[in-house]
Protein backbone atom coordinates (compact mmCIF):
# COMPACT_ATOMS: atom_id res chain seq x y z
CA UNK A 1 0.00 0.00 0.00
CA UNK A 2 1.39 3.13 -1.00
CA UNK A 3 2.25 6.07 2.21
CA UNK A 4 -0.70 8.09 0.27
CA UNK A 5 -3.46 5.43 0.85
CA UNK A 6 -2.17 5.07 4.27
CA UNK A 7 -2.23 9.11 5.11
CA UNK A 8 -5.97 8.92 3.57
CA UNK A 9 -6.63 6.31 5.72
CA UNK A 10 -5.75 7.43 9.51
CA UNK A 11 -6.53 11.36 8.16
CA UNK A 12 -3.25 12.12 8.54
CA UNK A 13 -1.27 15.34 7.39
CA UNK A 14 2.11 14.99 6.00
CA UNK A 15 4.71 17.17 7.64
CA UNK A 16 7.59 16.47 5.72
CA UNK A 17 9.04 14.47 2.91
CA UNK A 18 5.96 14.65 0.79
CA UNK A 19 8.24 12.86 -2.31
CA UNK A 20 7.82 10.05 -0.30
CA UNK A 21 3.97 9.34 -0.46
CA UNK A 22 4.34 7.10 -3.76
CA UNK A 23 6.59 4.49 -1.69
CA UNK A 24 4.93 1.06 -1.23
CA UNK A 25 4.86 0.35 2.66
CA UNK A 26 4.44 -3.79 3.91
CA UNK A 27 4.53 -3.84 7.47
CA UNK A 28 3.34 -1.76 10.24
CA UNK A 29 4.97 -1.95 13.97
CA UNK A 30 3.35 0.08 17.16
CA UNK A 31 5.50 1.30 19.81
CA UNK A 32 6.48 3.77 22.27
CA UNK A 33 9.50 2.04 23.69
CA UNK A 34 12.86 2.41 21.37
CA UNK A 35 14.49 -0.68 22.44
CA UNK A 36 11.89 -2.97 21.48
CA UNK A 37 12.38 -1.54 17.60
CA UNK A 38 15.36 -1.65 17.63
CA UNK A 39 15.10 -5.42 17.84
CA UNK A 40 13.35 -5.09 14.46
CA UNK A 41 15.02 -6.97 11.78
CA UNK A 42 12.44 -6.45 8.95
CA UNK A 43 12.22 -3.23 6.33
CA UNK A 44 9.61 -1.36 4.38
CA UNK A 45 7.98 -0.28 7.22
CA UNK A 46 5.86 2.12 9.17
CA UNK A 47 6.16 3.21 12.58
CA UNK A 48 3.61 4.34 14.62
CA UNK A 49 4.38 6.02 17.71
CA UNK A 50 2.99 8.22 20.64
CA UNK A 51 6.58 8.74 21.81
CA UNK A 52 7.45 12.25 20.00
CA UNK A 53 11.32 13.05 20.78
CA UNK A 54 14.58 13.36 18.69
CA UNK A 55 15.55 9.67 19.62
CA UNK A 56 12.30 8.58 17.92
CA UNK A 57 13.76 9.90 14.58
CA UNK A 58 17.66 8.61 15.51
CA UNK A 59 16.34 5.58 16.28
CA UNK A 60 14.25 5.00 13.25
CA UNK A 61 17.15 6.25 11.37
CA UNK A 62 19.37 3.18 12.78
CA UNK A 63 16.49 1.02 11.83
CA UNK A 64 16.25 1.95 8.38
CA UNK A 65 12.77 3.41 9.16
CA UNK A 66 11.29 5.99 6.31
CA UNK A 67 7.78 6.72 7.40
CA UNK A 68 6.47 7.48 11.19
CA UNK A 69 3.18 8.16 12.09
CA UNK A 70 2.29 10.01 15.06
CA UNK A 71 -0.85 9.00 16.88
CA UNK A 72 -2.97 11.62 18.91
CA UNK A 73 -1.39 14.87 17.36
CA UNK A 74 1.60 14.72 19.28
CA UNK A 75 4.00 17.54 18.64
CA UNK A 76 6.44 17.19 16.40
CA UNK A 77 9.63 19.73 17.05
CA UNK A 78 11.68 21.30 14.71
CA UNK A 79 14.39 19.24 15.56
CA UNK A 80 12.62 16.29 14.65
CA UNK A 81 11.56 17.69 11.39
CA UNK A 82 15.02 18.97 10.27
CA UNK A 83 17.00 15.23 11.54
CA UNK A 84 13.75 13.52 9.39
CA UNK A 85 14.53 15.52 6.19
CA UNK A 86 18.19 14.89 6.60
CA UNK A 87 17.61 10.91 6.64
CA UNK A 88 14.54 11.57 3.98
CA UNK A 89 11.84 10.46 6.24
CA UNK A 90 8.74 11.19 5.96
CA UNK A 91 6.08 12.32 9.24
CA UNK A 92 2.75 12.02 9.62
CA UNK A 93 0.53 12.95 12.40
CA UNK A 94 -2.71 11.28 12.68
CA UNK A 95 -5.70 12.42 15.32
CA UNK A 96 -6.37 8.97 16.24
CA UNK A 97 -4.95 6.50 18.74
CA UNK A 98 -2.43 4.22 18.17
CA UNK A 99 -4.88 1.53 18.80
CA UNK A 100 -7.24 3.00 15.82
CA UNK A 101 -4.72 3.37 13.32
CA UNK A 102 -3.01 -0.20 13.83
CA UNK A 103 -6.29 -1.35 13.77
CA UNK A 104 -7.62 0.30 10.76
CA UNK A 105 -4.16 -0.46 8.51
CA UNK A 106 -4.36 -3.98 9.73
CA UNK A 107 -7.78 -4.01 8.13
CA UNK A 108 -6.56 -2.43 5.10
CA UNK A 109 -3.68 -5.16 4.71
CA UNK A 110 -1.01 -3.88 6.37
CA UNK A 111 1.27 -6.90 7.82
CA UNK A 112 2.17 -7.11 11.60
CA UNK A 113 5.64 -8.26 12.30
CA UNK A 114 5.32 -10.19 15.35
CA UNK B 1 40.41 3.29 9.27
CA UNK B 2 39.98 3.91 13.07
CA UNK B 3 37.56 7.16 14.71
CA UNK B 4 37.28 7.83 18.10
CA UNK B 5 34.70 10.23 19.33
CA UNK B 6 33.64 11.63 22.65
CA UNK B 7 30.18 11.10 24.51
CA UNK B 8 28.90 13.22 27.20
CA UNK B 9 26.53 11.65 29.83
CA UNK B 10 22.99 12.87 29.85
CA UNK B 11 23.16 14.37 27.09
CA UNK B 12 20.24 13.00 24.74
CA UNK B 13 19.93 15.81 22.32
CA UNK B 14 23.35 14.01 20.79
CA UNK B 15 22.93 10.66 21.70
CA UNK B 16 22.91 8.61 18.25
CA UNK B 17 24.94 11.58 16.58
CA UNK B 18 28.19 9.02 16.04
CA UNK B 19 26.23 5.87 15.46
CA UNK B 20 24.35 8.10 12.60
CA UNK B 21 28.14 9.19 11.24
CA UNK B 22 29.32 5.63 11.80
CA UNK B 23 26.66 4.43 9.19
CA UNK B 24 27.60 6.86 6.50
CA UNK B 25 31.18 5.89 6.75
CA UNK B 26 29.93 2.30 6.65
CA UNK B 27 27.71 3.14 3.37
CA UNK B 28 30.25 4.30 1.68
CA UNK B 29 32.43 1.90 1.86
CA UNK B 30 30.23 -0.48 0.73
CA UNK B 31 30.00 -2.47 3.44
CA UNK B 32 27.42 -5.16 3.16
CA UNK B 33 23.74 -3.48 3.98
CA UNK B 34 22.21 -6.12 6.86
CA UNK B 35 25.86 -6.53 8.27
CA UNK B 36 26.07 -2.48 8.11
CA UNK B 37 22.62 -2.40 10.32
CA UNK B 38 23.57 -4.77 12.95
CA UNK B 39 26.88 -2.72 13.61
CA UNK B 40 25.05 0.68 13.82
CA UNK B 41 22.09 -0.57 15.83
CA UNK B 42 24.93 -2.50 18.31
CA UNK B 43 26.59 1.24 18.49
CA UNK B 44 23.79 2.84 19.11
CA UNK B 45 22.22 0.87 21.92
CA UNK B 46 25.80 1.54 23.33
CA UNK B 47 26.10 5.08 22.86
CA UNK B 48 22.54 5.44 24.86
CA UNK B 49 23.57 3.66 26.80
CA UNK B 50 26.46 5.35 28.09
CA UNK B 51 24.32 8.79 27.56
CA UNK B 52 21.67 7.20 30.15
CA UNK B 53 24.58 5.68 32.57
CA UNK B 54 27.21 7.49 32.54
CA UNK B 55 29.39 10.83 32.94
CA UNK B 56 30.98 10.61 29.95
CA UNK B 57 32.83 7.90 27.87
CA UNK B 58 34.88 7.51 24.59
CA UNK B 59 33.85 4.74 21.53
CA UNK B 60 36.90 3.79 19.39
CA UNK B 61 35.46 2.06 15.71
CA UNK B 62 38.21 0.46 13.72
CA UNK B 63 37.00 -0.76 10.28
CA UNK B 64 39.49 -3.83 8.96
CA UNK B 65 38.93 -5.58 6.25
CA UNK B 66 37.54 -8.31 7.73
CA UNK B 67 36.05 -7.17 10.80
CA UNK B 68 34.74 -4.12 12.70
CA UNK B 69 35.77 -3.28 16.18
CA UNK B 70 34.33 -1.22 19.02
CA UNK B 71 35.48 -0.08 22.00
CA UNK B 72 33.00 1.64 24.20
CA UNK B 73 34.73 3.19 27.44
CA UNK B 74 33.06 5.13 29.66
CA UNK B 75 33.62 6.85 33.25
CA UNK B 76 30.63 6.02 34.98
CA UNK B 77 28.74 4.02 38.22
CA UNK B 78 30.24 0.62 36.38
CA UNK B 79 28.13 -2.49 36.19
CA UNK B 80 28.24 -4.26 39.84
CA UNK B 81 26.55 -7.72 38.30
CA UNK B 82 27.51 -8.27 34.89
CA UNK B 83 24.68 -11.46 34.45
CA UNK B 84 22.35 -9.82 36.07
CA UNK B 85 23.10 -6.65 33.64
CA UNK B 86 22.59 -9.18 30.69
CA UNK B 87 19.60 -10.06 31.06
CA UNK B 88 16.21 -9.14 29.37
CA UNK B 89 14.52 -6.92 31.38
CA UNK B 90 16.99 -5.76 33.88
CA UNK B 91 17.53 -2.31 33.93
CA UNK B 92 18.54 0.52 35.94
CA UNK B 93 17.05 3.59 33.85
CA UNK B 94 15.92 6.88 34.87
CA UNK B 95 12.52 7.99 34.75
CA UNK B 96 13.67 10.25 31.95
CA UNK B 97 15.25 7.91 30.27
CA UNK B 98 12.05 5.97 29.90
CA UNK B 99 10.66 9.03 28.69
CA UNK B 100 13.43 8.65 25.62
CA UNK B 101 11.99 5.08 25.03
CA UNK B 102 14.90 3.06 26.57
CA UNK B 103 15.65 1.61 29.81
CA UNK B 104 13.50 -1.42 29.10
CA UNK B 105 16.36 -3.71 30.28
CA UNK B 106 16.95 -4.96 26.62
CA UNK B 107 20.56 -2.70 25.43
CA UNK B 108 23.03 -5.09 26.32
CA UNK B 109 21.38 -8.37 24.90
CA UNK B 110 20.48 -6.48 21.72
CA UNK B 111 23.97 -5.43 21.53
CA UNK B 112 25.00 -9.01 22.31
CA UNK B 113 22.59 -10.57 19.22
CA UNK B 114 23.81 -7.21 16.85
CA UNK B 115 27.41 -8.39 16.85
CA UNK B 116 29.57 -11.23 16.47
CA UNK B 117 31.58 -11.56 19.65
CA UNK B 118 30.92 -8.57 22.75
CA UNK B 119 33.40 -8.32 26.00
CA UNK B 120 32.37 -6.27 29.03
CA UNK B 121 34.42 -5.47 31.68
CA UNK B 122 33.79 -2.86 34.65
CA UNK B 123 35.00 -1.84 37.71
CA UNK B 124 31.72 -0.49 39.96
CA UNK B 125 32.20 3.60 40.87
CA UNK B 126 34.67 3.38 37.81
CA UNK B 127 33.47 2.97 34.69
CA UNK B 128 32.67 0.43 31.79
CA UNK B 129 34.31 -0.98 29.10
CA UNK B 130 32.16 -2.73 25.83
CA UNK B 131 34.28 -4.36 22.96
CA UNK B 132 31.97 -5.66 19.90
CA UNK B 133 33.48 -7.07 16.84
CA UNK B 134 31.44 -8.02 13.90
CA UNK B 135 32.63 -9.74 10.64
CA UNK B 136 32.09 -8.57 7.42
CA UNK B 137 30.78 -10.59 4.58
CA UNK B 138 32.44 -10.08 1.09
CA UNK B 139 29.24 -7.66 -0.50
CA UNK B 140 27.90 -9.46 -3.29
CA UNK B 141 26.15 -6.41 -5.11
Amino acid sequence: MTIKEITRIIDGKVICCEEKLPNNIEYAFSSDLMSDVLTIEKENLVLITGLANLQTIRTSEMSDISCIIFARDKKIGEDMVSLAKENNMILIESPYSMFHISGELYKAGIKSIY
Amino acid sequence: MQFRHKISGGDFSKAGNIASSVKKILHQLNIDHSVAKRIVIALYEGEVNVVAHAYSGIIEVDVNEDKIKIKITDKGPGIPNIEEAMREGYSTATPQVREMGFGAGMGLSNMKKNSDSMNISSIPGEGTIVELVTYIKPNAG
